[in-house]
């Protein structure tokens, strides 16, 4: 699915990732596509539960040389 | 979405560790949609000192205890590993390094969020710290008022 929107938060330490999702996901509609990269080591498992939490689906992330990537739809 | 839910935090400690994990939480309690409030207590209300001096009439106790405590996030001290003011230094050197964001910054960010700031009277008065020497931005409670948000509160901390 295209990102509506794509974050770069790489080399931003804890909590800037998950502050700038947060902003992002709230301009975007329901249904749309954030992708987000980052590199806090700690971001997985923050935004697994951050988008429980907030009823938004992470629909797929992966991790190539340290950098991890995100994709999370709006709920 | 659900009802909204509640976090609040008692910081009483005026270490800029400790106050900058209160703020880490703070932040990212905004970031759940909740409804955060921080309490500043005792030390603590440090944090919310305008790092300018404040011209205030005071008694000469007030006026001590005004000088002895670090005025604003900026300058407060570390729990561990002070060493006289260098370990601050150092740590933020270290923080700039891994991109983490310094306290002030964490303070700003959290009232860009919506958290509430409050200040409680009662130590301030005990420490001779004026309204006007804190944060504009920040509002005045008591224990009751906090109980009130506690009582409802899903995330009750006190640093």
């Amino acid at each position: 699915m295209e990102p509506k929107t794509t974050i770069d938060a790489k080399g931003l330490a804890c909590p800037q990732p998950i502050l700038k999702t947060k902003k992002a996901i709230k301009e975007m509609d329901s249904g749309e596509v954030l992708e987000l990269h980052a590199t806090d080591k700690g971001a997985q498992s923050d935004l697994t539960a951050w988008t429980k939490a907030g009823g938004h689906e992470l629909l797929d992330h992966t991790e190539d040389n340290g950098v991890y990537k995100f994709w999370i739809q709006k709920g | 979405m659900a009802e909204t839910k509640k976090t609040t935090i008692v910081l009483f400690s005026g270490d800029y560790d400790k106050a900058m994990a209160a703020y880490i939480i703070a932040n990212g309690a905004a970031a759940y949609d909740h409804e955060v409030t921080i309490f500043h207590t005792f030390w603590g209300l440090n944090a919310l000192r305008k790092p300018e001096k404040q011209s205030i009439a005071k008694g000469k106790l007030e006026a001590m205890f005004g000088k002895m405590m670090p005025r604003g996030a900026d300058r407060m001290g570390l729990s561990n590993m002070n060493f006289l003011g260098i370990g601050p230094k150092l740590i933020k050197k270290v923080m700039k390094k891994h991109n983490a964001m310094p306290l002030p910054e964490l303070i700003d960010m959290a009232r860009e969020q919506d958290v509430r700031l409050i200040g409680c009277t009662m130590t301030m008065d005990l420490l001779g710290l004026d309204e006007k020497e804190l944060r504009d931005d920040i509002e005045y409670a008591g224990v009751a008022a906090y109980l009130g948000e506690a009582s409802d509160g899903n995330v009750n901390l006190f640093i």
